[in-house]
């Protein structure tokens, strides 16, 4: 298929889930299923035309044409303006062959930067997950149903202080406290434990220091929120019965606040592996985080085909990760989206 | 020591290692704004500046982005309240087999990593205005408001639908029968009830705006904002200059967080005021009756 007919597809392909949609509302009108007056008759026909234009311009213009066209342009070749519609600009999976094996003149059977990176990404977006939780939970859970709710406003207030500060600033603290003439070298190295400066940045240590830091406040809402609604006393009828303090967190708190767990989780994970700021200044200069690399295919390479298929692979695994939350808490997108 | 109160310490240790954490690096990158050395540090504390403030007011390019980002911040605030607002509505009037489907339509970009947003922001409106002929819809600032407006409007959408679920349609229908218009009960009734809702939104969407940089480094094209100026100056290396800059954004934030909870308080008196204004008016009315 020549790719000049792809964007008449994609622009189609929304419009007929709609009119589908539209068809099955009218057909279930008539049959009876739909009752209530309909939609202009019940906001008005002004503010019906606000509700339907603003909410087509957001789901079509802002949400699914740009991430279909996104998508459609991972199956394009690399061409010159020029050749753009001629002969050569047909389909490929050329910009996905080179994610895997490089490039076609290099030696190597595999493309090993890129993956590397992709994998370490992968890797160590779920560590700095896992990390967080175990950091947050039991915070969440002081808050939730052990302090008094004045000291929780307080503990609240002060949590999301930080987070005033943008990203780039929060990274930037985390460089002057581990630079190599950083902060905490300066009093390694007074106090004589070490001889010479440690490289804490070049170890990736400030590289996961600064990921965790930065999205610590979406793990603990979502946890905290969750763990809030439990009723006490059922936490206290299973002291009373007996039961240790880590069987009350692993068969009541827990499969509790499991949407909360999962919201956090999807959201820290989702965050991690799509930072750019951290990776960008706290990265050493051996880390290659999978983002940057993305964003060199648009801007240093310009290669646009291949930093789209790039950011769609991005985009397949933090779906594949939310599914895989879903399927593995069994719960639905609603419960974790709350 | 009996349990108890090493239980009590361990827990003050754990929650005091936890803000040192959240704090500490905030707490060192201000001192270090305020430090004459040139790299930014804390220790040694050579002696105290403010000219790390000086040379930031004099950076031109500073200047420009926070411009920029404060005019992108009003427009996604203008943009992305009325359209999460609608997307609640529209959440509950929706013909209920689209429903889930619409759902996972509108929340997707807050699960999608904020670089795709910008990304496939860029490449449609490329696109289109390509095809269309006409560039001018192909500028920064305005392919910034749009990504950034994706997923903000839909973190307005989920804190108007909390509020939505707890309105009463019962108030609607007394609207209907005193004769008012649909579009009257919009603004006189709806609208006044999601009021606290539209606020939080606005403050929301403002800061989500004003500090992203994910989205915004793809969307912005050739045009800066504060954060991708910020980005490329910590690139370069370390100054003060920008621990300056964090002093500064932290000084205005605290301000206007103290300033919205003295208008709050006051927001809250005055409603009282006028509950109690009202039950007199009442009481007095039953009594005449």
């Amino acid at each position: 298929m020549r790719s000049s007919d792809g964007h008449i597809f994609v622009l189609l392909l929304p419009l007929l889930v709609i009119v589908g949609f539209a068809l099955m509302a009218l057909v279930d009108r008539r049959r009876g299923h739909l009752a209530g007056p309909g939609f202009f008759a019940r906001n008005g026909v002004g503010i019906g035309l606000y509700l339907l234009l603003a909410v087509s311009f957001w789901t079509l213009l802002v949400i699914v044409l740009p991430q279909l066209f996104m998508v459609e342009m991972a199956f394009r070749p690399k061409l010159p303006p020029a050749a753009t519609g001629g002969p050569r600009d047909v389909y490929t999976l050329e910009n996905f062959r080179y994610f895997l094996y490089g490039s076609t003149t290099s030696t190597a059977a595999w493309n090993v930067t890129h993956l590397t990176a992709f994998w370490k990404t992968i890797v160590a977006s779920i560590l700095v997950t896992a990390g967080n939780f175990l950091l947050c939970y039991p915070l969440a859970f002081y808050m939730a149903q052990m302090a008094k709710a004045a000291r929780v406003r307080l503990l609240l207030l002060l949590l999301i202080a930080p987070y005033w500060v943008n990203e780039v600033l929060r990274a930037f603290a985390f460089r002057v406290i581990l630079g190599t003439s950083g902060v905490l070298n300066k009093l390694l190295l007074g106090a004589g434990l070490i001889d010479a400066p440690v490289d804490f940045l070049g170890l990736d240590v400030g590289l996961y220091a600064g990921l965790s830091y930065a999205y610590l406040l979406l793990m603990i809402f979502p946890l905290y929120n969750a763990i809030e609604s439990l009723d006490g006393r059922l936490i206290e009828a299973a002291r009373d019965l007996g039961a240790p303090w880590w069987r009350i967190h692993k068969d009541i708190v827990i499969p509790f606040a499991k949407p909360g767990i999962a919201s956090g989780c999807t959201l820290v994970f989702m965050l991690t592996s799509g930072a750019l700021a951290a990776p960008l200044v706290l990265g050493g200069p051996r880390s290659l985080w999978f983002t940057p690399i993305v964003y060199d295919r648009f801007y240093q390479a310009f290669n646009w085909p291949q930093g789209s298929a790039y950011a769609f692979i991005l985009l397949l695994t933090c779906v594949a990760f939310v599914l895989a939350v879903l399927r593995l808490g069994k719960l639905s997108l609603g419960e974790i989206t709350r | 020591m009996t349990a108890a109160t090493a239980k009590r310490a361990l827990l003050g240790l754990y929650i005091g290692l936890f803000f040192l954490y959240l704090f500490g690096p905030l707490l060192v990158m201000g001192i270090s704004a305020f430090n004459t050395s040139s790299y930014p540090t804390v220790i040694p504390f050579e002696g105290f500046t403010w000219d790390w403030f000086i040379a930031l007011a004099r950076d031109k390019d500073m200047i420009y982005g926070l411009q920029n980002s404060l005019i992108i911040g009003v427009c996604v605030v203008a943009l992305a309240v009325p359209v999460g607002l609608a997307g609640a509505i529209m959440m509950q009037q929706i013909y209920p087999r689209a429903r889930g489907f619409y759902y996972l339509v509108v929340v997707s970009p807050v699960l999608t990593p904020g670089v795709i947003i910008g990304i496939s922001t860029v490449i449609f409106w490329r696109d289109l205005t390509t095809t269309l002929g006409s560039r001018l819809l192909y500028n920064g600032d305005f392919l910034t408001v749009l990504g950034q407006s994706s997923f903000i409007s839909a973190y307005c959408m989920l804190i108007c639908i909390a509020r939505l679920q707890r309105f009463d349609r019962a108030l609607e229908e007394a609207g209907l029968d005193l004769g008012a218009t649909r579009t009257q009960i919009f603004f006189h009734i709806l609208l006044p009830f999601m009021r606290p809702a539209l606020l939080s939104s606005a403050v929301l969407a403002f800061l989500s705006s004003f500090e992203n940089y994910n989205t915004t480094t793809f969307a912005i094209l050739a045009d800066k904002t504060l954060t991708t100026v910020l980005a490329g100056r910590v690139r370069q290396g370390s100054t003060p200059a920008i621990s300056a800059l964090a002093v500064v954004i932290i000084a205005v934030t605290v301000c206007g967080a103290l300033l919205y909870e003295v208008l709050k308080r006051r927001d809250d008196a005055r409603k009282a005021r006028l509950l109690r204004v009202a039950s007199t008016a009442e009481a007095q009315d039953l009594a005449i009756a």
